[in-house]
């Protein structure tokens, strides 16, 4: 199968499973949120103690064994790291934050469009904005530096963890917290919850599917490529939604978002502009984790440290709306990213003669 | 002698970057870019495809793949 078919497959398998999910028992418009899964997961381990958004959800480590298995098999698997690992912490920290400010996470975005949620529409600007202003650094020059093959202890650390978690979701021991209302009590059986989770992370390694590289694409190469499995996921979404009578049009009272459109707008920027300087969006970094790249595994625990952070300080949003701290946050971020973009530029960004670019490279 | 990037060890898209700034600033016919994943390896050859320049792709040690970018009379910049 060609690249085009596998990210249109992919598209369409991810945009099918989503709705599948949700109409097994996920929340609404959350058949696959990575940002709201990861978020459940700190919960559970009781790393915040939001108790209505606590339980392990195995999507996430599905994902990771997902991409892992495939990446052994197509023998792409190779330990590598070394590239900033402590700033990718914090981008992946900062994009948690601002996806639980939007509640959601760039999947999610394009799910809850196809669920008919117009904010989404106002945070796929904000998210399109911030890939654009990313993208401004890398031409710039912006890098975290080179990775280089590490010891092949590090690539198995995410995907043991992953083993580690769904052996406490299946032994759920009493230290491990299970929401009993709100959106963690509603889940998939978990069988088919981690069987979801280990498709997509198969097709997503073999395709590269991700949110943010589909947008940078568009704009850095004019490419579509990446960007058809996005409109893949939505339209494929959107079919399965009218067909299951869970499309409704409009911007109020949508399943678990609100209706704040500037704080739509600036937490996708946020989440699009963190993401393009990780290399990828929060899907795309589990992914990469599970192919050995222990950076994108940093930026993975910076993810998961985010969204305990977002509940301990009243960071996340709820259908109530965006709280103080959520908005200081957001932009907080923003200034964050900015930062850590503009001093991970050369001083000199032009490439001026040959032999200078030859000897920048 | 063709122009050479390494592009080893960089997070997508940082190698297509490269690429991109190779073929708009140099006049070279073959621009060389050098490297060590599969995911780089193919954004590089789409990005080139798409520049209207022929792409060839040689396996080189250890995981590492020479995209060699030869630039087309006329090819879009």
């Amino acid at each position: 199968m060609n690249q085009k078919k596998v990210v249109l497959v992919t598209g369409a398998v991810v945009g099918a499973l989503s709705v599948l999910l949700m109409k097994a028992g996920n929340p609404a418009n959350m058949g696959i949120c990575v940002a709201c899964f990861i978020r459940d997961i700190a919960g559970a381990l009781g790393m915040h103690r939001a108790e209505i958004v606590q339980y392990i959800r195995p999507e996430v480590p599905g994902f990771i064994l997902g991409s892992f298995m495939a990446a052994v098999v197509g023998g792409e698997f190779k330990a590598r790291g070394g590239s900033s690992p402590l700033l990718r912490f914090i981008l992946g920290f900062f994009v948690m934050l601002g996806a639980l400010v939007f509640l959601g996470c760039p999947l999610r975005m394009v799910l809850r469009l196809a669920g008919g949620d117009l904010n989404a529409l106002v945070g796929l600007a904000g998210f399109t904005a911030g890939i654009w202003v990313g993208l401004q650094f890398l031409k710039g020059g912006f890098s975290l530096g080179k990775s280089s093959k590490v010891a092949v202890a590090n690539g198995y650390v995410l995907p043991v963890v992953s083993v580690v978690l769904l052996i406490l979701l299946v032994t759920a021991p009493p230290f491990i917290f299970f929401s009993q209302k709100g959106p963690g009590s509603m889940h998939a059986p978990w069988l088919m919850a981690l069987a979801a989770g280990i498709v997509v992370g198969v097709l997503a390694q073999r395709s590269r599917l991700c949110m943010a590289g589909g947008i940078r694409d568009l704009f850095l190469i004019r490419d579509p490529h990446r960007f058809r499995g996005f409109v893949m996921i939505f339209v494929v979404a959107l079919v399965f939604n009218m067909a299951f009578g869970s499309f409704k049009l409009g911007f109020a009272e949508q399943p678990v978002a609100h209706s704040d459109g500037l704080w739509n707008f600036l937490s996708m920027m946020l989440v699009g502009f963190g993401s393009v300087l990780l290399g990828g969006c929060p899907l795309r970094q589990c992914i990469l984790a599970g192919e050995g790249d222990a950076d994108a595994a940093v930026s993975f625990l910076g993810m998961l440290t985010g969204t305990a952070f977002a509940h301990n300080f009243s960071i996340a949003a709820s259908p109530n709306g965006v709280t103080p701290n959520g908005k200081f946050a957001v932009i907080l971020g923003l200034v964050v990213v900015t930062v850590i973009g503009y001093l991970s530029m050369p001083r000199s960004v032009a490439l001026k003669t040959k032999e200078e670019a030859q000897h920048a490279l | 002698m063709p122009y050479k990037v390494d592009a080893r060890g960089l997070s997508c898209p940082q190698p297509v970057v490269l690429a991109k700034k190779a073929v708009e600033q140099t006049q070279e016919k073959v621009i060389e870019v050098l490297v060590d994943n599969a995911a780089a390896r193919e954004n590089v050859s789409r990005f080139a495809r798409s520049a209207g320049c022929q792409v060839e792709v040689l396996p080189a040690a250890d995981d590492e793949y020479v995209i060699k970018i030869i630039r087309e009379p006329g090819a879009t910049k």
